[in-house]
């Protein structure tokens, strides 16, 4: 076969060594627009899977990479005017120069034709080629040729980046994160040889106008940043080699071939250099194109499509990964205040890939040094992990992070909680979960969900409570009660049938914000007036000294789930042009109202929590930012916790389900302002609690073990 | 894990009589169910009827929609159709739903594509309310009517799964995927608060014997899809250890009832899986 392949990276030049030594019958050549000699960019980064796999495909230049390799296993961050240092994570590295002339004489031994110095601005050149490789980096030309039909989509991130050297030589990935008056600016940086270290530099957009490096030449770029990192820099230089402030670009693509052109490497996707993996994906998939090759000897289509199907899904998760990554990098602020052990954690689990349980795994010392940090247990030799930290507010102590959501069943008979649903309530408190929630308990009639929704609104209800309390502290847990109001969700048929299906009779008048009914089908609710707001506050307060009475421990409002007080606060919902609609702070007023209501009633010794949405998921509706002002506003009102949830508001949203879909949003409420939070989503597993807690993402968080029938 | 088999109403040569064929065969071997595929501009037989003929010489498979597009039908019909089936194989039907992926079968239909996943999130509040108010007869044999699965990968097809059906069907691929999709039908049904569970039903295709068959036909049937139709292809389960490797992962993701469609027309695909099953 005869191929050709444009570009003289690694990804490139190690498809045509691996193809050559497969079948030295293969016609292979590189060409490549640069000069032998010529890169940008220090070292690259390796992992142990990775090295695996090139051991197995070229052992020449497998033993030749390694053994100029930079090998450590510390990831050190500078935080806070302190250095963390945590172990056990094994990284190598290698300059990209000695890679590449490495890989240059192993294509050479095996006669693979390497033309230097020859730019391609079309495939014409290729055209008596049996395949083409297109291994032409981030800019590649085969892509934009080929556009319609590989469809890649580029992603330009905010943050600005430069790539510099030092002549430092680090003994650990190293992060800092120095604040300037700016901004913050934050260094990547890790050792590749024996004299040199890659050094990263990264800022947002604003700080880096601010600092005026948009003005900035390389000369004076250097001087600014040895400036400001003298100290980690301790008197070394930084090296540049073209280096210029650039934006990161995430380059996607449907299909990664057309026709007999296939592309490898950056020229099908880029990973945020926050997470370092380009060349290492770029060589794997040298390697996957290569096997696929073998496999398919005499059918080019089935070779390329195998090495996509094989592909794809792995760059895809990195890519994922990468994305989180990269915007943890753009959101650290949001730490500011941190103890740069929880930060640490934090940045280390940031993208996801490593939870608690690997990072005891990797460094058992640093796993009990951030648990001690949790557990607020300088003195304990083996703390306990977080999710078993007990957790204090006001005179509650529950014994641990877990809560359990316990399910409703409807089976309420005129809102007194059914025996079954006390029984279901307290079988959960012998689970082990520190906290269980409870069911929406409505506070009206008119407020339940379903002709089975319990309620409290008369002595007669509140009479179970009481004893369960009592039940569910006696097995070692707390219980919260969830109240609320359904608003226009009421009136709808149990749940087990389907959920928002409205009575077919036997319903009740609806109360909303505005009157636009929940889904179709739905009877139209009637917009409140000021009457209503103060008989619905008085019923809320009154459900609550119900519940103070019968001894429940923590009362947990729903101001979220599209029900009455959540769809005062979404703008999708509540379409109001009185003082209550329009502005966020107008739409808090009434769900604020409430609040202040229930804290009034409810003892002072006693958590109030509440439920928030974060994001209406949904064009138009809340945002993540207003729900942080509303969080603040909460707080000061006198909730004690958040329980951060996500759509609802109506039954049109497009909400994101994916793993620790609700987490990202905890960190935001907790950190940004300043709340306690719980979070749920899909959060199945003690090690995701344990991850979440570690990092200071949320306080509490619902468990959803799939094996429990309970919940 | 339940294992069921495709009919053969989407794939080249398959007659009336072959696929009669293939329902009375399927019930003697360890087949759970019976599924079949919709597609409107396709030499395919009508899903709905192809499970009455096999509702006809059958008595205890599940007979399953995987599925059909709901918003290019009439709801009503589309009721009407269901317990009528339901009612023919005596409760065996479990109505799966999704919106399609197609334009040409919207086109041809003359029905707008827009807003497509609203109007299934309609239909299937409006087919069980169809039901249970008896009206439009026949009263289904299972009460409430048959169950609803619904279908789709986006955030919304989840909720709407989770709001309103019985399930989540998946449009097939491998075990992993899978196993993101069935992790989200968990999700969204927590959050919505619905009691119970949902039920998680998988696909995929084979075609026994000769590696190379099915392909064309996969190709061809996913032709729309460009270059994806090769990858669909490729996923073919074209040997006894693919189908086991298969089946184990599916089951070690949590998946409940898992239907194998064929890519051939031959009823002795049928013996093959039985062997491979066994």
């Amino acid at each position: 076969m005869r191929i050709g392949v444009l570009g003289g990276g690694p990804a490139g030049l190690y498809f045509a060594l691996l193809a050559k030594r497969a079948d030295p019958a293969h016609e292979l050549t590189v060409v490549e627009r640069n000069t032998p000699d010529a890169t940008f960019g220090w070292g690259v980064v390796f992992s142990e899977e990775t090295l695996g796999a090139l051991r197995d495909a070229d052992y020449p230049s497998y033993v030749e990479i390694t053994d100029t390799f930079a090998r450590w296993s510390a990831i050190e961050v500078v935080y806070g005017g302190r250095t963390v240092r945590s172990g056990g994570h094994r990284f190598s590295a290698i300059a990209r120069r000695r890679l590449l002339e490495i890989l240059q004489r192993r294509c050479r031994d095996v006669g693979v034709e390497l033309a230097f110095q020859r730019e391609a601005a079309d495939l014409d050149a290729f055209a008596d080629r049996d395949l083409l490789v297109a291994a032409d980096g981030v800019n590649s030309t085969a892509r934009r040729l080929l556009e319609p039909h590989l469809r890649p989509s580029l992603d330009v991130h905010r943050s600005k980046f430069v790539w510099f050297g030092t002549d430092l030589v680090l003994d650990a990935f190293t992060f800092v994160f120095r604040p300037t008056p700016h901004g913050m600016f934050q260094v990547h940086a890790y050792p590749f040889d024996a004299e040199t270290s890659t050094f990263i530099v990264e800022c947002t957009e604003g700080t880096w106008r601010r600092a005026g490096l948009d003005q900035a030449g390389e000369e004076e770029s250097i001087a600014f940043c040895q400036e400001l990192f003298a100290p980690e820099l301790g008197g070394h230089k930084l090296l540049s080699n073209r280096s210029l402030w650039t934006s990161f670009v995430t380059v996607r693509c449907r299909s990664w071939h057309h026709g007999n052109v296939v592309l490898l490497g950056d020229a099908a996707h880029t990973a945020h250099f926050t997470i370092g993996s380009g060349t290492k994906l770029a060589m794997e998939d040298a390697v996957a194109l290569g096997q696929a090759l073998q496999r398919h000897p005499a059918d080019l289509a089935a070779a390329m499509t195998d090495y996509e199907l094989e592909r794809q899904p792995v760059v895809e998760r990195f890519q994922e990964a990468a994305r989180g990554s990269a915007s943890w990098f753009e959101n650290a602020r949001r730490y500011d205040g941190f103890d740069p052990v929880q930060f640490t954690c934090n940045l280390l689990t940031r993208s996801g890939r490593i939870g608690h349980l690997e990072l005891t795994r990797r460094d058992a010392r640093f796993a009990a040094t951030v648990d001690r940090f949790f557990a607020n247990r300088p003195d304990l030799l083996v703390p306990p992990p977080p999710l078993f930290a007990p957790l204090r507010q006001r005179a509650l102590t529950l014994a641990n992070r877990i809560a359990l959501a316990v399910g409703g069943e409807d089976d309420a008979d005129a809102g007194r909680l059914a025996d079954a649903a006390g029984g279901r309530l307290a079988e959960a408190a012998a689970t082990g979960a520190g906290l269980i929630v409870s069911e929406l308990v409505a506070v009206a009639p008119d407020g339940r969900i379903t002709p089975g929704t319990p309620g409290l609104w008369d002595d007669g209800q509140a009479e179970p409570w009481a004893g369960l309390s009592q039940e569910v502290a006696d097995r070692g847990a707390r219980l919260a009660l969830r109240l609320g109001h359904a608003g226009r969700r009421g009136a709808t048929r149990p749940r087990r049938q389907g959920v928002d299906r409205p009575l077919p009779a036997g319903g009740w008048p609806l109360l909303a914000a505005s009157a636009v009914p929940y889904v179709r089908g739905s009877d139209v609710p009637r917009a409140m007036d000021t009457g209503d707001m103060e008989r619905v506050t008085g019923q809320f307060a009154n459900a609550a000294r119900l519940a103070a009475v019968a001894g429940v421990e923590v009362l947990l409002l729903d101001l979220a789930h599209g029900y009455l007080l959540g769809g005062f606060l979404s703008p999708l919902a509540n379409r109001r042009d009185d003082g209550f609609g329009g502005a966020p702070e107008r739409r808090l007023r009434f769900p604020l109202q409430v609040v202040a209501a229930v804290r009034a009633a409810w003892p002072p010794d006693r958590p109030l929590w509440a439920s928030l949405a974060a994001s209406d998921w949904s064009p138009g509706g809340l945002e993540p930012g207003e729900a942080v002002a509303t969080a603040r506003a909460l707080a000061e009102h006198g909730c004690d916790l958040l329980q951060v949830t996500a759509g609802q508001a109506t039954a049109t949203t497009r909400p994101d389900y994916g793993r620790f879909h609700l987490v990202g949003w905890s960190d935001l409420i907790r950190n940004d302002a300043a709340v306690p939070t719980m979070v749920g989503g899909n959060l199945t597993t003690a090690d995701e609690v344990n991850t979440v807690l570690a990092a200071g993402r949320a306080d509490l968080c619902l468990l959803d073990p799939r094996y429990y029938a309970g919940a | 894990m339940e294992v069921g088999v495709g009919l053969p109403t989407t794939t080249p040569g398959a007659d009336g009589r072959c696929v009669v064929e293939w329902a009375r065969r399927a019930e003697a071997g360890p087949f759970a169910s019976l599924g079949v595929l919709d597609r409107m501009v396709y030499p395919s037989v009508e899903p709905l009827a192809a499970l009455a003929a096999a509702a006809a010489v059958t008595a205890t498979v599940r007979l399953v929609t995987m599925v059909v597009i709901g918003p290019l039908r009439n709801t009503v019909l589309l009721a009407k159709q269901a317990a009528s089936l339901d009612l023919l194989s005596g409760g065996r039907l479990t109505l799966g739903l999704a919106i399609g992926a197609r334009a040409d079968d919207y086109q041809a239909m003359g029905v707008d594509r827009r807003d497509r996943g609203r109007r299934l999130g309609d239909q299937l509040a409006e087919l069980r309310s169809i039901w249970e108010k008896g009206e439009v007869g026949p009263e289904p044999v299972q009460p409430g009517g048959p169950p609803l699965l619904a279908g789709g990968l986006s955030g919304e097809a989840f909720a709407r799964m989770a709001r309103t059906a019985d399930g989540y069907v998946h449009g097939g691929g491998p075990p992993r995927a899978f196993a993101g999709a069935a992790a989200k039908a968990w999700a969204a049904w927590r959050d919505l608060e619905r009691p119970g569970r949902p039920q998680l039903w998988g696909q995929g295709y084979f075609a026994l014997g000769d590696p190379d068959a099915g392909g064309a036909y996969l190709r061809d049937y996913y032709a729309f899809t460009g270059p994806f139709a090769s990858k669909i292809a490729a996923g073919n389960l074209t040997s006894g250890r693919a189908v086991n490797d298969f089946v184990r992962g599916y089951a070690e993701a949590g998946c409940d009832h898992l239907v194998l469609l064929p890519t051939v027309s031959d009823p002795a695909q049928l013996d093959r899986l039985a062997d491979v099953l066994a």
